[in-house]
């Protein structure tokens, strides 16, 4: 059966011996092809599989206040990720790791579901800035539930109930418009970034660079070994702010449930020490994610949350103004002399101006138009003066202009002017005009701020300072942006003019004046109320009852009356008087006071009782000649108990 | 016929060189599974050479004639574990393959029914006395490898079942096919191939095993999906270079499953060039011996018996290797003696145990 006689063709076995030659020749060459001929590019492709850069973030620079105390710090944040490149069944655990993390089970599997057609080493972000029983679920769970994992960030941690909320501004991830602009051109997507406030302004010093690690990585993303290379992140720096966190709760406390803002600053240099604007965001709210309908809410709000008043709000400044006016007066040589008879309003133009006082405030010179506020005083000065020269001296004063105030999106307000109105109505400016702006009213437009800087530099013989709240010292050298806040510019006035008008303005809180429920005792305050109407006092009467129209009350004050250490600007939204204003501005001035009384250096503090020498002359100004000089021994009780500074924004500890 | 047999007429030498590919593949079994969940995988491969090499050495001892005369039984049989695995058989990954042994294995029968179709072929060549093959013969070999061949794409293995081809292709060519015949064959597959291909309304390839088939064509369309393993295949092998380099993608798991059908290119990622071409020849060595072996059958059976083993071996490498170098579909095709498997290892040293059977007779009668 198996004879040998039928032996197989030689040849076709050679052949296939030959066939095989040529496959393996084949697949020889399909193995030069790849290994030798294209190995760098396939080296390549292999590098990019394996090498993976992963970003080690940089915290954000701490801010502290002017005394290093902190405003705002960061936080270690936890978000909790689903890993998919493990063997669980994701939707299997959805019910248990919902009910752990308090989500819908619902939502777990939606997001599981819409990660299908993900590469598997992406994780799904369940969850961001978990609590601290949330991260302890997910620990305790470590070995029944190993897809789930937690990432840590730095997320901001900013003081409780938007407290310095303008100021401070907020955080969020730089937009894609954002990075068309050439200031953001440098950052990449998903940088968290400032967005308002210092936060903004002084984000390039805050924010820090992030390192990176190279890692070698699995295909399912997992690092494997030690990293090839490591560049570690710069922390950002930290940012010193000329805020006092004392005199800021002063100002929050002041203004709290009112709408409004409160500036102050030192005068000598421009540094502001508290700044407020009601009513406030928590922006804390913004460092993890802002949802779509918060933020519609704020920005719907007809309040304005998000302005900061203080620097966007551009509003008619009514009687403050008259010390400007009061100023202009005296340097053209009008003010010294003027003396009008007011009984309730004048008549200018042919219309009738009225005082404030329907009864009128009878003989008025420059002092007492201060004090008590005539208005019929400032329009005839304002006739006299023509809105040229009111012009010159507002805008000389910084009054319609920004005030270059490191904080972004400052308003420059309007002080108005003939070419002012030639150029955006195309209309001739009336002399009628004239009269209004001449009690702050009409087409002024400013903000506290201005407001604030104008009267700081009449107080302080003209020195105009730029108002600022990064401390510049403070800050990295060759850091250009903030060389501008030490400039210092002066403006030529007359001592006797500007003495004239401060002691003027200390008679405001006292009983002849316009807010004597706002005196302190024993603080030498001097300052101007204001209160300016909203809409025209034709339409106010319709809408009597409608809070949203009522007037605006202002008030700018310092202390001491002669080269003064603190200035303050109260905006009082609807605060219908100057002196309700008042009140607001002298409580951060008696904050202020406290506080310098309270400190070692202006007082023995060790012992309970102090004993003081004096000398003094008493004086007899019917005879000169009996003057007599005075000793005498004092002994102080100062065991009085002052309440404690604050040691860090509210909500730092 | 005569039984001295003796186990000096062992082909020592092509042992030698196949266990030399066993090691080779063990090694990268090792290097690719270390600190994965396959990790042991290397040791068991140890298991089921040394199984291998008991089985070659019991089936080298019955003699071939005695295979090949209860063939038809043997048939029958494989028919019908065919049947079983289809009707019982476990599901994995979308397809019945796998039948569970008592002790906890797995097996899969359509690996042994390979060394049945050889024995059949040789029989049915082996009777046939004239030169010329008539259509009859044709229809007949085309049967016997054809049946279980459906029987396995039902399962559904195309690749496995792809394998059984080049079994009734050898056994035609060297039993004398005419040339006009040869090409009308050729010429009626290529039809019926594009038929399965480019007909939509045909079922019999399954979309993943169209996908499959047709991703090496274009890798990059579906990176992600059927392309992944070969993209990653392909920079496994080309990121190796001439010598050979660390082998991230076989470590780092971007080559999946590398100790399976993959194997060559986690090698080709760790030696390179030089490496991997010398496993060819390693390969090519083993197949020339075995043709010279074929050579030297003691009869038409032998012949046919080796030459069946050398055509399964030799579409095994083509197969694998070439879609290892993207120049062959993803078909599922184990490289033998390297890749890790019981079924497969055991499968090739029963085939090399044929073998030497044959050749420890090549001197008798």
């Amino acid at each position: 059966m198996f004879g040998r006689d039928e032996k197989i063709s030689p040849i076709r076995l050679t052949a296939v011996q030959y066939v095989i030659l040529a496959i393996f020749l084949f697949l020889a060459y399909g193995l030069w092809r790849l290994q030798v001929s294209q190995s760098d590019m396939y080296a390549t492709l292999a590098e990019q599989n394996r090498i993976r850069n992963v970003p080690i973030l940089a915290p954000r620079g701490k801010i502290f206040d002017r005394n290093g105390r902190p405003i705002v710090d960061n936080y270690p944040s936890f978000t909790a990720l689903l890993l998919r490149d493990s063997s669980r069944d994701l939707n299997a655990d959805a019910g248990q790791i919902a009910e752990g993390l308090h989500l819908d089970p619902k939502d777990v599997r939606d997001k599981i579901r819409h990660f299908a057609s993900m590469p598997q080493y992406r994780p799904i972000y369940l969850k961001e800035d978990i609590t601290p029983d949330e991260e302890a679920f997910i620990e305790a769970h470590r070995n029944e539930l190993p897809e789930l994992d937690t990432i840590m960030a730095y997320r901001r941690l900013y003081p409780r109930k938007g407290f310095l909320a303008h100021l401070i501004g907020y955080v969020g991830e730089v937009s894609e418009d954002m990075l068309n602009q050439p200031q953001w051109e440098f950052n990449n997507p998903g940088d968290v970034v400032g967005k308002s406030g210092v936060e903004l302004q002084y984000n390039q010093i805050l924010m820090g660079k992030n390192g990176s690690r190279q890692v070698q990585v699995n295909s399912h993303g997992q690092e494997i070994g030690a990293p090839l290379d490591e560049k570690p992140a710069e922390p950002g720096k930290p940012l010193k702010l000329t805020i006092d966190i004392d005199l800021q709760i002063a100002a929050e406390e002041a203004i709290e449930g009112k709408n409004g803002a409160i500036v102050a600053m030192d005068p000598h240099t421009g540094e502001i020490l508290a700044m407020v604007s009601r009513p406030a965001f928590d922006p804390n709210d913004f460092a993890v994610k802002v949802s779509h309908a918060q933020w519609a809410a704020l920005v719907n709000d007809p309040d304005h949350p998000l302005l900061n008043k203080a620097i966007q709000a551009q509003l008619a400044p009514g009687s403050t103004f008259k010390v400007l006016m009061a100023t202009a007066g005296w340097q053209e040589g009008i003010a010294q002399t003027l003396t009008v008879h007011c009984n309730g309003g004048a008549e200018f133009y042919g219309r009738r101006f009225g005082c404030w006082v329907k009864s009128g405030h009878g003989d008025v010179d420059l002092t007492k138009a201060i004090y008590q506020s005539c208005d019929v005083f400032f329009y005839t000065l304002a006739n006299k003066l023509g809105i040229g020269r009111i012009a010159k001296y507002a805008t000389d004063f910084g009054l319609g202009q920004k005030t270059g105030i490191d904080l972004p999106q400052e308003v420059a307000g309007v002080m108005p002017s003939e070419e002012w109105k030639m150029r955006n109505f195309r209309q001739k400016w009336f002399a009628g005009e004239t009269i209004s702006v001449g009690i702050g009213q009409g087409a002024v437009a400013i903000t506290p701020v201005q407001l604030m800087r104008a009267v700081a530099a009449i107080s302080m013989d003209g020195r105009m300072v730029v108002p600022h709240v990064a401390d510049p010292t403070g800050l990295p050298a060759g850091y250009l942006e903030v060389n501008h806040l030490s400039d210092v510019k002066s403006i030529p006035i007359d001592p006797d003019g500007w003495n004239l008008i401060t002691d003027a303005m200390s008679r405001v809180l006292l009983p002849e004046g316009t807010a004597p429920s706002a005196h302190v005792p024993g603080i030498d305050i001097a300052g101007k109320t204001g209160s300016a109407q909203v809409v025209s006092l034709a339409l106010r009467a319709k809408h009597a009852n409608d809070e949203a129209l009522n007037q605006n009350g202002w008030f700018v004050g310092f202390t001491p009356r002669r080269n003064p250490d603190i200035v303050v600007c109260v905006l009082f939204e609807g605060g219908e008087h100057g002196k309700l204003a008042a009140r607001l501005a002298t409580q951060v001035i008696k904050a202020y006071v406290d506080k310098q009384r309270q400190q070692p250096t202006k007082l023995a503090g060790a012992d309970k009782t102090v004993e003081i020498g004096a000398l003094w002359t008493s004086p007899n100004a019917e005879n000169p000649a009996e003057e007599k000089l005075q000793a005498g021994r004092f002994v102080l009780n100062v065991s009085k108990k002052l309440p404690p500074l604050a040691t860090a924004a509210p909500g730092l500890q | 016929m005569s039984r001295y047999i003796s186990f000096r007429d062992f082909d020592w030498v092509l042992i030698g060189f196949v266990l030399v590919i066993c090691g080779l593949g063990v090694l990268e079994i090792h290097s690719a599974t270390a600190h994965t969940k396959f990790a042991g995988a290397d040791r068991r491969q140890l298991y089921w050479i040394a199984g291998g090499l008991v089985g070659m050495f019991l089936v080298s001892l019955m003699n071939y004639h005695v295979l090949i005369e209860r063939v038809h039984w043997m048939y029958i049989v494989a028919i019908a574990s065919l049947m079983v695995v289809l009707i019982f058989g476990q599901k994995y990954l979308g397809a019945r393959r796998w039948v569970k042994l008592p002790g906890g294995n797995h097996f899969q029968p359509s690996e042994w029914v390979k060394l049945i179709l050889i024995l059949a072929v040789a029989k049915y060549f082996a009777d046939l006395q004239q030169r010329e093959l008539s259509w009859s013969d044709f229809i007949k070999a085309g049967a016997i490898v054809g049946v279980p061949m459906l029987m396995v794409l039902a399962q559904p293995d195309l690749g496995t079942a792809l394998t059984y081809l080049p079994i009734a292709v050898m056994g035609l060519f060297i039993g004398g096919v005419s040339w006009k015949q040869g090409l009308t064959v050729a010429l009626l597959g290529g039809l019926a191939v594009g038929m399965v291909f480019f007909t939509p309304k045909v079922h019999i390839l399954k979309t993943y095993q169209r996908q499959r088939l047709t991703s090496f064509l274009q890798p990059d369309a579906d990176p992600q999906g059927s392309g992944y393993q070969l993209t990653q295949s392909l920079i496994a092998v080309g990121s190796g270079g001439l010598w050979g380099g660390k082998g991230s993608q076989t470590h780092g798991a971007f080559l999946p499953i590398p100790q399976t059908d993959f194997i060559f290119a986690a090698f080709s990622e760790e030696h390179g060039f030089v490496g991997a071409l010398g496993v060819l020849l390693l390969y090519f060595i083993v197949l020339m011996r075995l043709t010279q072996n074929a050579q030297t059958a003691p009869d038409r059976a032998g012949t046919f018996l080796v030459m069946g083993v050398v055509a399964v071996l030799t579409f095994h490498i083509l197969v694998n290797v070439g879609m290892v170098l993207g120049k062959m579909p993803v078909t599922g095709i184990p490289l033998p003696l390297m890749s890790y498997g019981g079924s497969s290892v055991l499968f090739m040293f029963l085939a090399l145990g044929m073998v030497m059977n044959v050749r420890m007779r090549r001197f008798v009668n």
